[in-house]
């Protein structure tokens, strides 16, 4: 036990020690924060307005077509084509097909923008529509007083009730953002960390020190050692990021001026399908204010859980192929397969993410391949006890075996040189009888 | 530090041991033996690395382990490690059954390839491997120091392993090797790529080593250096020992009663019943004794020639020589198989 620890703390130290280290802990948090009020900055101030002349209007969308005060504006301007519409200061000119043909066409210099295009189609529709309905003998004046009344006539809450059926205050933007963030943050650690352990099993074969090591302890004292050396590098790089990330924001939110925030907050509003567009600002709202609204606890305490779960299950596996190979590109071909599974896994959480209840979603939780990465997708958005009592035990069993099957390739392929190994002997050995 | 080289090293080792050999043997009487390995087995799916290997290694004895390249003497180095289980056989390690997880603790391994941990200091290096063999902190650092200090290293503490030369890392390594005081140290190799005056330096050590009572297994394909430091040599080929003995046994048991003469007359030289001429050069002549004729014959028969003699020397064949009697012939392709577990 006490030559494990000595293990523990060479690994931890001489990395920690590391310039590398202190680089990557103390910069990426700043260049993580410099992204958020970038995208911030961006979003509010790359908003600018359309001005769309319309060509060859049959006579109604002039009334019905309302320009949008701080995004479209419309104009109904004669003599304006697609040949001077630049001249005459228009950003692009929208022409108006005759009789009952759709085929409506926008011409502009610049891509309009998904968003933006969306937003004249809805329009435009709208427009026909209140004059079918004119057509068809209904005034102008009762349309406009029902869609005053339709308008927000319905606030749509989700209320998730809980075993007692008590009502838990959920928003599903923080979760879907706690979601996603933990699943990308336990996606990029596993594959880090994992890498860090291969690379440091790969460097004591090739300097030929593991003969040494494993002449004073055990192949798997040695293996652990590193794995559990290199957990606590983790988990000290996600504590300093955790009181990094803390400090740096709430000093940016006092220098940030209130209107920029408020723009961010309409940004937000207005677009609620854009997700990731807007992630930036909805962190930052996040701060200020619906953070309470998640279980932060359980969240927190899941995420530790899962990051290390997840972390061991994997490691052994990549520590096993660092056994076996003399550099880096000889391991490229071994790594695939372990790799696979964890790209998996973040392809399902971002397409499970909108329908979080699938029996994918589930399946995917339990299963210890992939569960330290949808489980935490599946957190935020509550999860039965029995379920996350069982993803753990599994992922528990299975990090055990991993590291038992690890240990024994491991133990046979640190002194082998000179020849490489495929997975299929590395198996035969793993399930060799002692 | 010159001082202390310039002693010839098997004149000095000689001396130490007739020294020590009485508080030795009084010591250890029931117990002579630091190392006995019984009828060890370790086969491998293609070959039989060890097969049924059996030897005692005295304690404060230099014991030679040869053999050429493939004959199965890192596996048995790594079966007394703990590196390796073996398949059959026994290990009694100071006088009881060898326990891989206890006894290493007593042992220093120095393998063939070296290594160290390129980018660590080379202090808390030495730290990390002396506590790893179970030396505390406090005692670590006495005997990192210490080493250092008789080894000259003393300036390298913060260095990094990689600003080394080659030579330079394998005066480390021994020091890793031998720092936490172990009964059995096992060196595969331990002068290439060093200078004759670090040679010298660790030779000495060695010897130092010995006559505190510490057993050496000392493998190598360095015939001349077994021949200077070694007592007592085993050679193994294809997995099996196929020689047993000290140094001075082996070369009476190889013995081809070859005798160099040297005479006045060179010249028209008579053979004789007793020996056979083989070669000559300008003031001896080189005679193989027939078998049932002695020495005495051969001399008598000069004498009687009237030709006076100068020299006569018995030619023991060199360790090489046997070596290579012995081994030639192993098929090559043995030497180059994969040792896979």
């Amino acid at each position: 036990m006490n030559k494990i620890w000595l293990i523990i703390k060479r690994e931890y130290i001489t990395r920690v020690r590391n310039k590398s280290f202190l680089l990557s802990t103390f910069l990426l948090p700043i260049v993580m924060i410099l992204f958020i009020f970038g995208s911030v900055f961006i979003a509010v101030s790359t908003k600018s307005k359309a001005k769309i002349a319309v060509a060859n209007d049959p006579g109604y969308f002039k009334n019905s077509i309302k320009s949008d005060s701080s995004s479209l504006s419309f104009d109904f301007t004669t003599g304006v084509d697609s040949l001077n519409y630049a001249g005459k200061g228009f950003d692009a000119v929208l022409y108006i097909p005759s009789g009952t043909s759709n085929n409506y066409a926008i011409y502009s210099q610049k891509q309009l923008g998904l968003e933006t295009e969306a937003r004249i189609r809805d329009k435009l529709n709208k427009a026909i529509e209140n004059n079918l309905l004119q057509q068809k003998g209904i005034h102008k004046e009762t349309l406009d007083s029902i869609s005053k009344q339709t308008k927000d006539a319905v606030e749509l809450n989700n209320r998730v009730l809980d075993e007692n059926g008590k009502v838990k205050e959920a928003n599903a933007g923080l979760a879907y953002g706690i979601a996603f963030g933990s699943g990308i943050l336990i996606y990029i650690t596993m594959i880090v960390f994992g890498a860090m352990v291969m690379r440091g099993v790969m460097e004591e074969k090739t300097n030929r020190i593991a003969e040494v090591i494993i002449s004073s302890v055990k192949p798997f004292q040695l293996m652990i050692g590193k794995i559990v050396g290199i957990a606590g590098v983790g988990l000290t790089q996600f504590l300093l990021w955790i009181i990094l990330i803390f400090t740096l924001t709430s000093l940016a939110g006092a220098f940030i001026p209130h209107e920029l925030l408020e723009q961010a907050n309409q940004v937000n509003n207005q677009v609620p399908g854009g997700m990731q567009n807007n992630t930036a600002a909805l962190k930052f709202l996040e701060i200020k204010g619906i953070l309470g609204t998640a279980n932060w606890g359980l969240i927190i305490g899941c995420f530790l859980f899962y990051f290390l779960g997840g972390y061991l299950f994997y490691s052994s596996l990549f520590a096993a192929v660092g056994s076996v190979v003399e550099d880096a590109q000889e391991s490229q071909q071994l790594m695939f397969p372990i790799m696979m599974p964890i790209i998996f896994a973040f392809i399902m959480l971002s397409s499970g993410l909108n329908n979080i209840n699938s029996p994918m979603m589930f399946w995917g939780s339990m299963i210890p391949f992939t569960s330290p990465i949808i489980m935490m997708g599946r957190i935020p958005f509550g999860v039965p006890w029995w379920q996350l009592g069982l993803s753990m035990a599994l992922l528990i069993a299975g990090f055990l075996f991993t590291t038992w099957m690890a240990g024994k390739i491991y133990r046979t392929g640190i002194l082998l040189y000179g020849k490489k190994a495929s997975w299929k002997e590395m198996l035969k050995w793993a399930f060799k009888k002692s | 530090m010159l001082g202390v080289v310039s002693v010839p090293a098997p004149m000095n080792y000689k001396t130490i041991n007739q020294n020590s050999a009485h508080t030795i043997k009084t010591e250890h009487l029931f117990m002579s033996h630091i190392l006995e390995v019984k009828n060890l087995k370790k086969y491998y799916a293609t070959q039989k690395a060890v097969d049924d290997v059996s030897f005692g290694l005295e304690r404060g004895s230099i014991f030679g382990l040869l053999g050429p390249n493939g004959a199965g003497k890192t596996t048995l180095i790594r079966m007394i490690t703990g590196i390796f289980f073996p398949d059959e056989g026994e290990i009694i390690f100071n006088g009881k059954k060898f326990d891989p997880i206890n006894d290493v603790v007593h042992i220093g391994y120095m393998p063939e390839e070296r290594g160290l941990y390129k980018k660590m200091k080379i202090g808390e290096q030495a730290m990390y491997l002396a506590q790893l063999k179970g030396l505390s902190q406090k005692d670590a650092m006495a005997q990192v120091k210490d080493w250092f200090l008789r080894f000259e290293m003393q300036s390298w503490w913060n260095k990094k392993v990689e600003d080394l030369s080659k030579g330079m890392g394998q005066k480390l390594q021994f020091v890793t090797t031998v720092l936490h005081e172990p009964k059995l140290i096992i060196l595969d190799e331990p002068f290439s790529g060093l200078d004759p005056v670090n040679s010298n330096l660790i030779k000495d050590e060695i010897y130092k080593l010995a006559q505190k009572g510490c057993s050496i297994i000392f493998s190598t394909h360095r015939m001349e250096q077994v021949e200077e430091i070694c007592d007592h040599i085993i050679l193994m080929n294809k997995g099996k020992k196929i020689l047993d003995g000290s140094v001075k046994e082996v070369k009476q048991q190889f013995k081809e009663n070859l005798y160099s003469i040297g005479l006045e007359k060179m010249e028209h030289i008579n053979g004789s019943a007793a020996f056979e001429a083989i070669g000559k050069n300008d003031h001896s002549l080189i005679v193989k004794i027939n078998p049932g004729h002695t020495a005495n014959e051969v001399l008598q028969h000069f004498i009687q020639q009237n030709n006076n003699i100068t020299s006569f020397n018995e030619m023991l064949p060199s360790l090489n020589d046997i070596f290579i009697k012995l081994v030639e012939g192993t098929p090559l392709t043995r030497q180059f198989e994969k040792i896979t577990d």
